[in-house]
């Protein structure tokens, strides 16, 4: 099963760059989702069919690739946006330094003083580089619920760092972690819901009041 | 007991939910409160320290669960004075989510495993956004989104710096790859230096967007500025020094694996900037409780600094937690009263608050004259105890920085609380009246402090001797 992985981490990578590059917030919302769900195959592909794999691999499904995105899509019903308008960063830009710092990812994992058994696989640039896209997408989006979503793939890539040391994470543990992040986001999207109220728009530069 | 001590106000937070009675349900508040700080103390006074693999209490988390308690159960009493003045805005929110806040912090503070610690911090956020969205208007919704957000990512790269961590034990080989502290602490020495070192990194900047260490400091005064006057005495005196402790925690093993050195050069660092920052954004500050938003900033710089210096200033940090924290909820919780009062918490509307509001007026300005390291209260002793550190050690420019950024912090401080507390009384267009439910708790933390500065009991300095041992190398 080993052999799956580097697909694996690939689409996860692709779907980095589709969220850069489009401004349609419903496929968003639905790649991340995707990307979620293939996440939680990667501790079963690592680790085989554990107990403690099968188990991090349900939880991370439901929460990641069910729950949240169900939430999220709930929320951009309720305030009726469709695309993110206006970015601070166009999409051409955001995408290109996205490539760049998924370049910069895998030039970087090499200079790491890794385990030798992680050297050559592309777990660790492959979260690095989930994570920057995260990055990119949290400075770079105006909407809230992009915002989010950049949260969401923040935590993506802490979660394929994470697989690599499943030891040293107990189950209660990863569970806790796992609904924090759930219970992050609902509370997240009431938030969002409460400023589409207040301002009739879900821009955060609307949000500038205070301020010295 | 400790279990216990975590799990009854989830209990109560659930009790809370089904209550019908709006006074009823506010008073579950002071005796969770009280029934915790009983509990607390019971646990502290055994001290006996025997740990599960995951809750556990030592010296140094003994310490701010005392505080954590006392400040809560203070607050608590208050509450239920506040929420009777806001009948308009309802209680049935804001008592659940402050008995979470609680089992949150105390999970926080007691757990042993890293993860476990990770996963309280991050509730303790989520518990305390909907605190500071209480006044569901504009201005809280800003306050509540930042908070959330910058919180929450600077938390996830806490958890990116915990799994270095367990990364670090992995490359190191030869010992078990666990994120129980005590195990982390026995084979520090094996841990591997690059991934360590980056762990540390992480954690310090993650718990250092928690605590409000500049610069990461950015949400802090949009947050306390907005939420009401209890939780921002919460905030600023009970979750940053949870925070703080998390921050310990790093310290602790970073020490146990010989590179305190470095660790305590990146406070320092961190210490310094927040003085510096908190320092030129006070003065002309038109708003009391951003003032007192910097002003945590400026007390977790000290707090930092002190660590970072180590020896006698370290004791004096520990001395300065208990002290900060007591003084931040006389602070909140009388300013909460001002602005209550007034209808405002900006100067252009406050003057003449000891005149108009002798006590809660009169406190405010105690407690201003407290938190500023006057004599004869216990700010004076903690910082007077870190500097005497900072000189004892040499570091005789750090010193001087300290004491000019610590002068020009009163000036600035001072003028505006001057300008809120001095002049002709005003006649107010609101009902408020002090209270005894409303003035008792911010006296005797006032009190505490100054007796704190006068007289430091003997098993208190114990127990701050112990704290401070346990971030000293061991032989």
């Amino acid at each position: 099963m080993m052999e799956l992985i580097n697909p694996l981490l690939l689409a996860v990578i692709l779907i980095n760059f589709y969220t850069l590059g489009s401004a349609r917030l419903v496929a968003c919302i639905r790649v991340v989702a995707i990307q979620g769900a293939l996440l939680a195959l990667l501790p079963l592909l690592s680790h085989g069919m554990t107990f403690h794999a099968m188990l991090l691999a349900a939880e991370a499904f439901c929460f990641k690739g069910v729950v949240i995105p169900w939430l999220l899509l709930r929320a951009i019903r309720r305030v009726r946006i469709r695309r993110e308008m206006e970015p601070i960063v166009g999409f051409v830009p955001t995408l290109i330094l996205g490539v760049l710092t998924t370049v910069g990812a895998f030039l970087f994992a090499d200079l790491l003083p890794l385990a030798p058994e992680h050297h050559d696989g592309m777990f660790v640039p492959t979260a690095l580089a989930t994570m920057f896209s995260g990055f990119l997408l949290l400075i770079t989006r105006r909407k809230a619920i992009t915002q989010i979503l950049g949260y969401l793939m923040l935590e993506n890539g802490i979660f394929i760092f994470a697989v690599l040391l499943s030891a040293a994470m107990p189950v209660m543990v990863e569970a806790g972690i796992l609904l924090d992040l759930l219970v992050g986001v609902f509370v997240m999207g009431i938030v969002v819901n409460q400023i589409s109220r207040e301002f009739s728009t879900i821009n955060t530069e609307r949000l500038t009041a205070l301020k010295e | 007991m400790l279990l216990l001590l975590i799990l009854f106000p989830l209990a109560v937070a659930l009790l809370a939910l089904l209550l019908p009675w709006y006074q009823a349900r506010s008073w579950l508040l002071p005796v969770s409160g009280g029934l915790h700080l009983c509990i607390a103390g019971i646990s502290v006074a055994g001290s006996d320290y025997t740990s599960s693999p995951w809750i556990g209490l030592d010296a140094l988390s003994s310490l701010v669960l005392i505080v954590t308690s006392l400040l809560y159960a203070g607050c608590a009493f208050y509450a239920v004075g506040y929420l009777n003045l806001r009948r308009d805005r309802g209680n049935e929110t804001i008592v659940p989510c402050l008995l979470v806040f609680l089992s949150a912090m105390t999970l926080a503070i007691s757990a042993r495993h890293l993860g476990l610690l990770w996963m309280a911090v991050e509730t303790t956020t989520l518990a305390s956004a909907p605190l500071i969205y209480y006044n569901r208007n504009r201005l809280s919704i800003e306050a509540t989104w930042k908070y959330l957000l910058l919180c929450s990512v600077g938390i996830a790269l806490a958890l990116l710096g915990i799994l270095f961590i367990a990364y670090a034990a992995l490359v190191g080989g030869d010992m078990p790859i666990s994120l129980q502290l005590d195990t982390l602490l026995d084979n520090a020495a094996q841990l591997s230096r690059p991934w360590l070192h980056a762990g540390f990194v992480f954690l310090l900047v993650g718990f250092g967007t928690k605590m409000g260490l500049a610069p990461l400091h950015s949400w802090k005064p949009d947050a306390y500025g907005e939420a009401p006057g209890m939780v921002g005495a919460l905030l600023a005196g009970g979750l940053t020094s949870v925070a703080f402790l998390a921050i310990l925690r790093a310290v602790q093993l970073m020490t146990a694996a010989g590179d305190g050195a470095m660790a305590r050069q990146a406070l320092l660092g961190m210490g310094l900037l927040s003085l510096l920052l908190a320092a030129i954004f006070m003065v002309r500050q038109p708003d009391i409780k951003r003032l007192l938003a910097y002003s945590s900033v400026e007390h977790m710089g000290i707090l930092a600094i002190g660590v970072g210096i180590g020896g006698l200033a370290t004791f004096g940090a520990m001395l300065h937690l208990v002290n900060n924290a007591l003084t931040k909820g006389c602070l909140f919780l009388s300013a909460g009263n001002i602005q209550r009062a007034y209808d405002s918490k900006r100067l252009s509307r406050v003057h003449g608050a000891l005149a108009t509001l002798p006590i809660s007026g009169g406190v405010f300005l105690a407690g201003f004259l407290a938190i500023t390291g006057s004599p004869p209260f216990g700010l004076f002793m903690s910082e007077f105890t870190i500097l005497r550190g900072i000189f004892g050690n040499g570091q005789f420019w750090i010193g001087l920085l300290m004491i000019l950024l610590l002068a020009m912090v009163f000036i600035g401080m001072g003028a505006t609380v001057l300008t809120a507390t001095q002049g002709e009384p005003v006649k107010l267009e609101s009902a408020y009246k002090d209270s005894f439910l409303l003035v008792i708790s911010p006296l005797i933390f006032l009190l505490m402090v100054l007796l704190l500065g006068v007289y430091l009991p003997e098993p208190l300095q114990r127990a701050l001797r112990e704290a401070a041992a346990l971030l000293e190398v061991q032989p």
